[in-house]
């Protein structure tokens, strides 16, 4: 997708899927192509930087793709995500906004129903809420509106959750109102490398992709392959286990690999599912877990009631009934709003809350737990 | 004095001078000054303005210019068209054709002064009240009327007329046209894009924004405010205080007009003069056209509720075919036999839309499926198939 802006959009084909790019398995594509590729960077990065390199890759890669948002020019946005960018690329492929949130994403809807491919940030979770409706009613469902003739590859770059001492409205786990809307896909990564290649597959997707950047992670560290670990609508596995499942995503995967490895000194062996793609929900490679491990707990940072994981566990039960030694149980944020900085660590579910209820999966009822 | 407040008073009294000394002398420079701002913003005039007046008699104005009298008659046979199908629409809700249809009638200069004046490249977005406009634009009345009838949310492509879908939730179309703009403008393209909204809709912050932003970018957008007195019951006095909706222009630095709106000459003028500004790289304009909707909000509602007949007959007096067909009439532009074919070229168009609506629709269930992402997920794919065999169940059980 190299050349001017004026030539890849001579080219484009802005409706269809891009299996290379995206790696999405959809029906009626019967590529089974893997996700690009990229240079592997062998040095430990941090999420932060490795979103910054997804970005600056992306901007290089095809001259449809902007950056904009508040704060993300010249600063580089208020984490760094985006610095270097605008002088790299100059100020018409990277720029500040004025300080507004539905204006950021009802004009990146403009923007790609032109041809353009905008990745825009809104800077804080509880900060987007002012672009609800322009996400919910019209990016999500432009497609729809027109019978598939708008399409919206927008990517909406979002950084949430909590345990980062943020004062109220800087630490909300949203993920639930977005999920429920049709037309969005919802992504998260859990570890640098992740956010890297799921970054790069959004951006090469046709469809508005919410991706939710845990705040808790940005400063973890790893290399980045070239090979992206799976597709941008798959689960994967971090950890395998036979007795349990621990289901989390973003923030929590790590969370779930330190419970993990704790359960195992108390005789548990624990398979962690990292989610990935919260919209659509990977059922095969989560429910295949579940029938191994015939015990299911979900972790996640919001609010339980109502919240991702009941649709998870519904959705379990429904598909796994009868492989169940016991009820899929939750590991969540308490039902409140989200508590000042000094109180969050009693609202974020922990490790010993997670071992807690891993031991509540009814390993005394006589049941045999699959082998 | 306060450090900001003696800025604020230096800033007051020298609105030309663009550096301030502070009090512990470091220099603050600002520019442009206000002055220019306000030069380029172009603060609406205190009177609308206007070519052709109620009685159909040329006026003076600043800034427009009378369009040929080739574009006159074409606006007036556009006019008639859009009247009469918009009539069509209206009977056609009354039986059970269509869900609900809001009439454009009494605002077809602004409809169709403003459509006419686009260029092919430019992009129209137009509102749920605006079906005049789609049809002006050449949008088949059938997929025009889509989401009047119940069929699809939006009937056409908008990328083959250069028409955004009808927006239904107002406002939320502003920001639309002006990341199109924007787009238009990093691509270098010559496109400019069209945004129609009523008096009610300038209350939504989505429009303040999309004000803002394109006078922050400078994107070649024209914001089209079709002031017709109310929003649904509500009058305008209780939308805002402002001394005019221009002036909404002026708060962010964004040239503004005021225009009759019942003046088709003043408003493809106005648009035009306003495109022209936008495709030389000079910016956006807010154009509020003062006009009036006739009908109901729509065939569901009694507008007895909040207006007086009287009301009503004082802005059929200004309407604005008439006082067109007046003027052409004066100067021999227009005859008996003229209108008589452009009538019988309307009630065929008419007679096609009836037609049209008659027809069932095209429809298939597995539709509901195909366009919520680029490809169905496998659970759409799996809920897709069950109700096919839900549907084919039911259909099996009837005798």
């Amino acid at each position: 997708m190299t050349g001017t802006l004026e030539e890849v959009l001579a080219q484009a084909g802005p409706t269809q899927i891009d299996t290379e790019r995206t790696g999405v398995q959809a029906p009626g594509i019967r590529s089974a192509l893997s996700p690009r590729s990229a240079p592997a960077r062998t040095e430990p990065v941090t999420m932060v930087g490795a979103l910054n390199a997804a970005l600056a890759d992306a901007l290089a890669d095809d001259p449809r793709v902007l950056v904009f948002g508040e704060d993300v020019g010249t600063l580089g946005g208020v984490f760094r995500v985006t610095d270097g960018l605008a002088a790299r690329f100059g100020e018409d492929r990277v720029f500040d906004t004025p300080l507004a949130e539905a204006g950021i994403i009802g004009t990146a809807i403009g923007m790609a129903m032109n041809g353009l491919v905008p990745v825009v940030e809104m800077q804080f979770d509880a900060f987007a809420y002012p672009a609800f409706e322009q996400i919910t009613s019209h990016l999500a469902k432009l497609r729809n509106r027109t019978r598939g003739q708008l399409s919206l590859p927008v990517v909406v770059r979002i950084p949430y959750g909590g345990g980062i001492g943020g004062v109220e409205h800087h630490s909300d786990a949203s993920e639930a109102y977005y999920v429920h809307t049709p037309g969005l896909r919802v992504v998260t990564p859990g570890s640098p490398a992740d956010a890297y290649h799921l970054l790069r597959q959004s951006i090469g997707c046709p469809d508005p992709v919410i991706f939710l950047e845990p705040k808790l992670r940005y400063w973890s560290k790893e290399p980045i392959p070239a090979e992206p670990g799976a597709a941008l609508d798959r689960a994967v596995i971090r950890r395998a286990g036979r007795d349990v499942t621990l289901i989390a995503y973003g923030g929590m995967v790590g969370t779930a690999v330190e419970a993990a490895a704790a359960a195992a000194d108390q005789g548990w062996d624990v398979e962690v599912a990292d989610l990935r793609s919260l919209s659509p929900f990977d059922d095969a490679t989560v429910a295949g877990s579940v029938r191994r491990t015939g015990r299911a707990v979900i972790v996640h940072e919001a609010a339980g009631f109502a919240g991702y994981g009941a649709e998870v566990a519904a959705r379990l039960t429904e598909q796994c009934f009868h492989y169940l030694e016991a009820p899929i149980l939750r590991v969540t944020g308490l039902d409140i709003p989200y508590p000042p900085p000094m109180l969050e660590r009693h609202h974020l579910p922990s490790v010993d809350r997670i071992l807690d209820t891993i031991a509540r999966l009814q390993w005394d009822a006589g049941n045999e737990h699959r082998a | 004095m306060s450090r900001i407040i003696e800025l604020i008073c230096t800033y007051g009294n020298n609105k030309r001078q663009n550096s301030y000394k502070l009090s512990g002398g470091a220099l603050v420079t600002i520019s442009p000054t206000i002055q220019d701002r306000i030069d380029a913003a172009l603060p609406p005039s205190t009177d609308p303005l206007g070519l052709i007046d109620q009685d159909g008699h040329p006026r003076q104005t600043p800034i427009l210019a009378l369009p040929p009298a080739e574009i006159l008659r074409e606006l007036h046979r556009q006019m008639v068209i859009g009247r009469r199908l918009d009539a069509q629409a209206t009977a056609l809700t009354r039986q059970g054709r269509l869900a609900v249809y809001p009439s454009s009638r009494g605002q077809e200069a602004c409809q169709v002064g403003a459509v006419l004046a686009l260029r092919e490249q430019d992009w129209l977005f137009p509102t749920y009240r605006d079906t005049v406009a789609v049809l002006t634009r050449g949008v088949p009345p059938a997929e025009a009327l889509s989401l009047l009838r119940g069929e699809w949310h939006c009937g056409y492509d908008p990328h083959e007329h250069r028409v955004a879908p009808q927006c239904t939730p107002l406002a939320t179309s502003t920001l639309h046209a002006v990341g199109l703009a924007r787009a238009a403008q990093l691509k270098h393209s010559g496109e400019a894009a069209l945004v129609l909204t009523g008096d009610g809709a300038t209350s939504e912050g989505d429009t303040h924004e999309a004000l803002n932003f394109a006078g922050v970018w400078q994107a070649p957008v024209v914001f089209l405010v079709q002031n017709n007195g109310y929003a649904i019951s509500v009058p305008l006095a209780k939308q805002t205080a402002a001394p005019a909706l221009a002036y909404r222009g002026v708060g962010v630095g964004m040239r503004s007009l005021l225009i009759d709106g019942n003046d088709v000459a003043a408003v493809f003028a106005a648009v035009r003069d306003a495109l022209g500004h936008a495709a030389a790289g000079r910016g956006p304009t807010l154009i509020e056209a003062l006009t009036y909707r006739v009908e109901a909000h729509t065939n569901a509602d009694d507008a007895g509720r909040y207006r007086s007949d009287a009301e009503v007959q004082g802005w059929l007096a200004r309407d604005p075919v008439r006082r067109l067909e007046t003027y052409l009439r004066d100067r021999g532009l227009l005859d008996d036999a003229r209108l008589a074919a452009i009538d019988a070229d309307a009630e065929q168009r008419a007679a096609g839309l009836r037609e049209a609506m008659n027809r069932p629709p095209d429809q298939d269930p597995a539709e509901l499926f195909a366009h919520v992402y680029a490809e169905p997920t496998l659970a759409l794919a799996a809920q897709r198939e069950a109700l096919l065999a839900e549907i084919a169940d039911t259909e099996g059980d009837r005798p």
